[in-house]
């Protein structure tokens, strides 16, 4: 089958059953995309398809075809980076950072259908987790990045 | 570490300097801690090289290496921040990079750490790295300066440092660090050189950005799980879900099957009763990728012996702690007469606590790579304490150790489970049977089900108070699991070590006061987690204290602080000592209190709680704000923090570990807890094992920093404590209900 994998058209023969997350990681080569828990609690897989943020881990390989997946690799435009990347990077949110590539991804396609989210929106529509705690400055960083991206900072 | 000497050779420096045009200098050796040098087995010695760990180059970027591996507690900005002060250096030109795992044989054929020790735990980096990096920084200062003054032919006393550019203001000559590196490479460095005195720190106390934030957020970080070697396979491992268990036969003819499988091998655990190097024995699958080593594991038929803690439940634990109370314990303290101040008491007070087992479930779950061959083996992964896997993985192939080699990654988060390296060891039992090299994935249900947890334990506290209003007693008595796990050279008198720190607070500011320890027994295996016995010992402190103040009619922060005092060093022989001040305890307790609008009135089902506590040197106070519904839902809109450690070298990276510590401590005190069914523990992953979401954080966390000026202390940990029980007396305020159970869980719904 094939799969579009930021831009680029991948063809895998293997087991269509087998996790996305999978595929991207050992096959692909996309690592940016992480491994948490493995049945869409965490969201650390987090990759768009279609636009929508999808948990990786448990989507088979199959449910991807034909369908345009990006990933962490694939969010910023070149050497621009993405609004969330780039408030992410102003409000200093990472510590251990391995889940912010998941935590971005799910922000961004957030913004995409609100862009203007307030408080109660990110409560109901950010639902990844962070061991490290850092919630108070990711809370920041998305509205920063809802600011950045409908183009008033 | 008082000035261990820089041995540096002119002709190691021209080495080096040769291969990068450019100026590589080496930090001497700092002093470590005991406790890394337990977790390590790497001795304390002094000794000293050159290495890459600042390069100076002729473009005037500079690259500064962090010797400790970096977990998200910011040492890969914070470490080279104070070579950087030193140096002298533009910190905006500086980046940054892990350091490889360096070791050497001493002269007495011991392994030591080639340029400085390694490792990350006990909140110890700055502590540790302190007078070692500034030293290094001092040290490149010295000899880019001589470099200068040689061009110039200038007394090097009248040459000024500032953000890279070097200056003599008599003949109003000027230049950069990168035009006399090359010069300064050839020069022989001071043994020892002049340390800036504070006043004129530019750098150390300003807040700076983490170096690496690009390239996490671009998602280029290499963590150990992104590890890969050439020809390397991938495995997963079945281990025997119970404590201490074997298995009594194997079927794994389905699992060959599964396409892409290549091999499964057993791995042995060490005989019960010995020291651990792996935590369970089992049988791991190696396969061409992930996925096909995962299928391969589900197909494996193992038949499980039970193991000798088959009866243990979580029930059935505590019920074994509470009988152990009844009894008497091991008086591992006793000031004064405590019998005698009960006997002549005005009133008394008495509670009892309990908490669960909780797992460090850090989000990127146990791996390793491991590559064994016949003369030399390299692992790769996401180590706290990278000597140890180099150490337990040369014990368990009889290697030598410096045929190993260990590079570090990135860690996603530690908390303290990945002081152990079980997972090398296992990865190189694996590589060693396949002859390949092989990367070992945990699954997060192996990750929680086969972590050291935190040890679970039931606290009874009792104090009195004479006519006068003083508290003339105090009594601490714990039975738990000790942290001291499978340590068969320890005799059990020694494990409450772990679990009661026997100069902790209210140790010497009350004349007849006792702690007592009942090791209890239970096979789950247990470990060092953020803040060890501090998270459990200042949730149970300091909620009784505000059980004693409201049963009194005392203000609880007005109570806190007549205990303490006056400023004033106590001798605290713990970790985080020599000293103990109880003054800047209730400095930091003022300052939270202030800031927090502390003792304001407060509407219906709104509380806001305080608790202090003194953690491996550093002093925190937190003010938490609840609100509670009328169906018990709880809500915390605002937490104000209060901190002193000493000199703080990145005001950011403290208020970041602070608010880590607020949000851990509350998602840590809400839900979490591993149960345990049957002698194996049930909780499995985050359906069951409910780690807070962005929902339920506080929206506002306001961070205080005290600086004095007092040595520098570190800050992973201490944030977490005060949290637990701020929050429970928060919650008293609301509504009424004390907790005195962890987690608090439906505790409040109605």
């Amino acid at each position: 089958m094939k799969l579009n994998i930021n831009g680029q058209t991948f063809d895998y023969t293997g087991d269509p059953d087998m996790p996305l997350l999978w595929y991207l990681r050992d096959e692909a080569g996309f690592k940016g995309v992480k491994f948490g828990c493995g049945i869409a609690q965490c969201g650390a897989c987090t990759v768009h398809l279609n636009g929508r943020a999808a948990r990786s881990c448990v989507l088979p390989v199959s449910a991807a075809e034909d369908a345009d997946i990006t990933t962490i690799e694939g969010l910023a435009n070149g050497e621009t980076l993405h609004p969330v990347q780039e408030a992410w990077i102003e409000e200093d949110v990472a510590q251990c950072g391995y889940c912010q590539a998941g935590q971005i991804m799910a922000v961004a396609a957030l913004l995409e259908e609100n862009p203007n989210p307030t408080d109660e929106d990110i409560d109901s529509g950010l639902t990844n987790i962070c061991r490290c705690g850092t919630y108070t400055r990711m809370r920041k960083a998305i509205h920063r990045a809802a600011a950045l991206h409908r183009g008033e900072a | 570490m008082d000035g261990a000497p820089i041995t540096t050779t002119r002709r190691d420096l021209l080495r080096y300097a040769a291969a990068g045009g450019a100026l590589v200098i080496a930090a001497p050796l700092a002093a470590c801690s005991r406790q890394a040098e337990e977790a390590s087995g790497v001795r304390e010695t002094q000794a000293s090289a050159v290495g890459p760990f600042i390069i100076i180059n002729s473009d005037e970027s500079i690259q500064i290496a962090f010797p400790n591996p970096e977990m998200g507690q910011g040492v890969d900005t914070a470490l080279p921040m104070i070579v950087a002060e030193e140096l002298g250096a533009d910190f905006d030109k500086v980046s940054v990079v892990q350091m490889p795992l360096e070791l050497m044989r001493g002269e007495d054929g011991e392994i030591t750490w080639k340029y400085i020790a390694q490792g990350s735990g006990g909140s110890y980096s700055i502590v540790g790295r302190w007078d070692g990096l500034r030293q290094a920084g001092a040290v490149a200062r010295e000899l880019l300066i001589a470099a200068a003054a040689q061009e110039w032919g200038a007394p090097s006393g009248e040459i000024t440092v500032e953000k890279g550019l070097l200056r003599h203001a008599a003949s109003g000559r000027e230049t950069t660090f990168g035009a006399v590196a090359g010069i300064a490479a050839t020069l022989t460095p001071a043994v020892e050189a002049p340390l800036k005195p504070r006043e004129e720190f530019t750098l150390i106390g300003t807040p700076q950005k983490m170096k690496n934030a690009r390239a996490i957020v671009t998602g280029e970080a290499i963590y150990g799980i992104d590890a890969e070697v050439p020809g390397m396979t991938h495995a997963v491992m079945a281990r025997c879900p119970y404590f201490d268990g074997t298995a009594l036969s194997v079927d794994d003819s389905a699992a060959r099957a599964v396409p892409g499988v290549i091999d499964i091998v057993k791995v042995d655990r060490p005989p019960l009763g010995g020291p651990y190097d792996v935590q369970a024995e089992g049988y791991a699958v190696v396969a061409e990728n992930t996925w096909a080593a995962m299928k391969g594991r589900e197909a494996l038929d193992i038949e499980w012996a039970h193991g000798p803690f088959a009866d243990e439940s979580t029930a059935s634990f505590k019920a074994h702690c509470e009988e152990l109370l009844q009894g008497e314990g091991q008086v591992v303290r006793n000031d004064g007469d405590l019998a005698g101040a009960f006997a002549n008491a005005a009133t008394t007070h008495e509670a009892y606590y309990w908490q669960p087992y909780v797992s460090h479930a850090p989000l990127e779950p146990q791996n390793c790579v491991a590559d064994v061959r016949d003369d030399e083996i390299y692992i790769i992964g996401p180590m706290q304490f990278p000597s140890s896997a180099n150490r337990m993985v040369a014990a368990k192939l009889d290697r030598d150790r410096l045929s190993i080699k260990v590079d570090i990654t990135r860690l996603g988060g530690g908390f303290g489970r990945r002081l152990t390296s079980d997972y090398a060891v296992e990865a190189a039992v694996i590589s060693d049977a396949v002859r390949r090299p092989v990367k070992l994935l945990w699954t997060r249900e192996d990750d929680m089900r086969h972590d050291f947890y935190r040890p679970s334990g039931m606290h009874h506290l009792r104090a009195c108070f004479d006519e006068n209003g003083d508290m003339t007693g105090w009594a601490h008595r714990l039975a738990s699991a000790s942290k001291y796990y499978r340590r068969p050279n320890m005799p059990e008198t020694d494990y409450w070590g772990a679990e009661l720190y026997q100069d902790d607070f209210p140790a010497q500011l009350v004349d007849n006061l006792q702690m007592e320890y009942f090791s209890a027994r239970s096979g789950a295996p247990r470990g060092s987690w953020r803040a060890p016995a501090h998270t459990a010992n200042a949730f149970v402190v300091q909620s009784f204290l505000d059980e004693i103040a409201h049963d009194r009619g005392e203000d609880p922060l007005a109570l806190r602080l007549r205990i303490l005092g006056d400023s004033r060093d106590l001798a605290y022989e713990n970790h985080g000592g020599p000293t103990f001040n109880p003054g800047r305890l209730a400095g930091v307790l003022r300052l939270a209190a202030d800031r927090g609008g502390y003792g304001a009135p407060m509407g219906p089902g709104r509380g806001r709680g305080i608790a202090g506590h003194f953690t491996f040197g550093g002093y925190v106070a937190q003010v938490v704000d609840v609100e509670i519904g009328p169906d018990g839902t709880l809500r915390v809109p605002r937490v104000v923090a209060a901190v002193d450690v000493g000199t703080v070298v990145n005001p950011n990276g403290v208020a970041a570990q602070l608010e880590s510590g607020v949000n851990d401590g509350l998602s840590t005190a809400l839900r979490l807890a591993i149960n345990v069914e049957g002698g194996r523990v049930i909780t499995g992953n985050f359906d069951s094992y409910q780690l807070m979401r962005i929902a339920e954080a506080p929206p506002e966390i306001e961070t205080h920093i005290i600086d004095n000026g007092d040595p520098p202390a570190g800050m992973g940990e201490m944030g977490l404590p005060p949290l637990a029980p701020a929050l429970a007396n928060a919650i008293f305020q609301a509504n009424g209900k004390r907790i005195r159970e962890l987690p608090i869980a439906d505790q409040l719904r109605i």
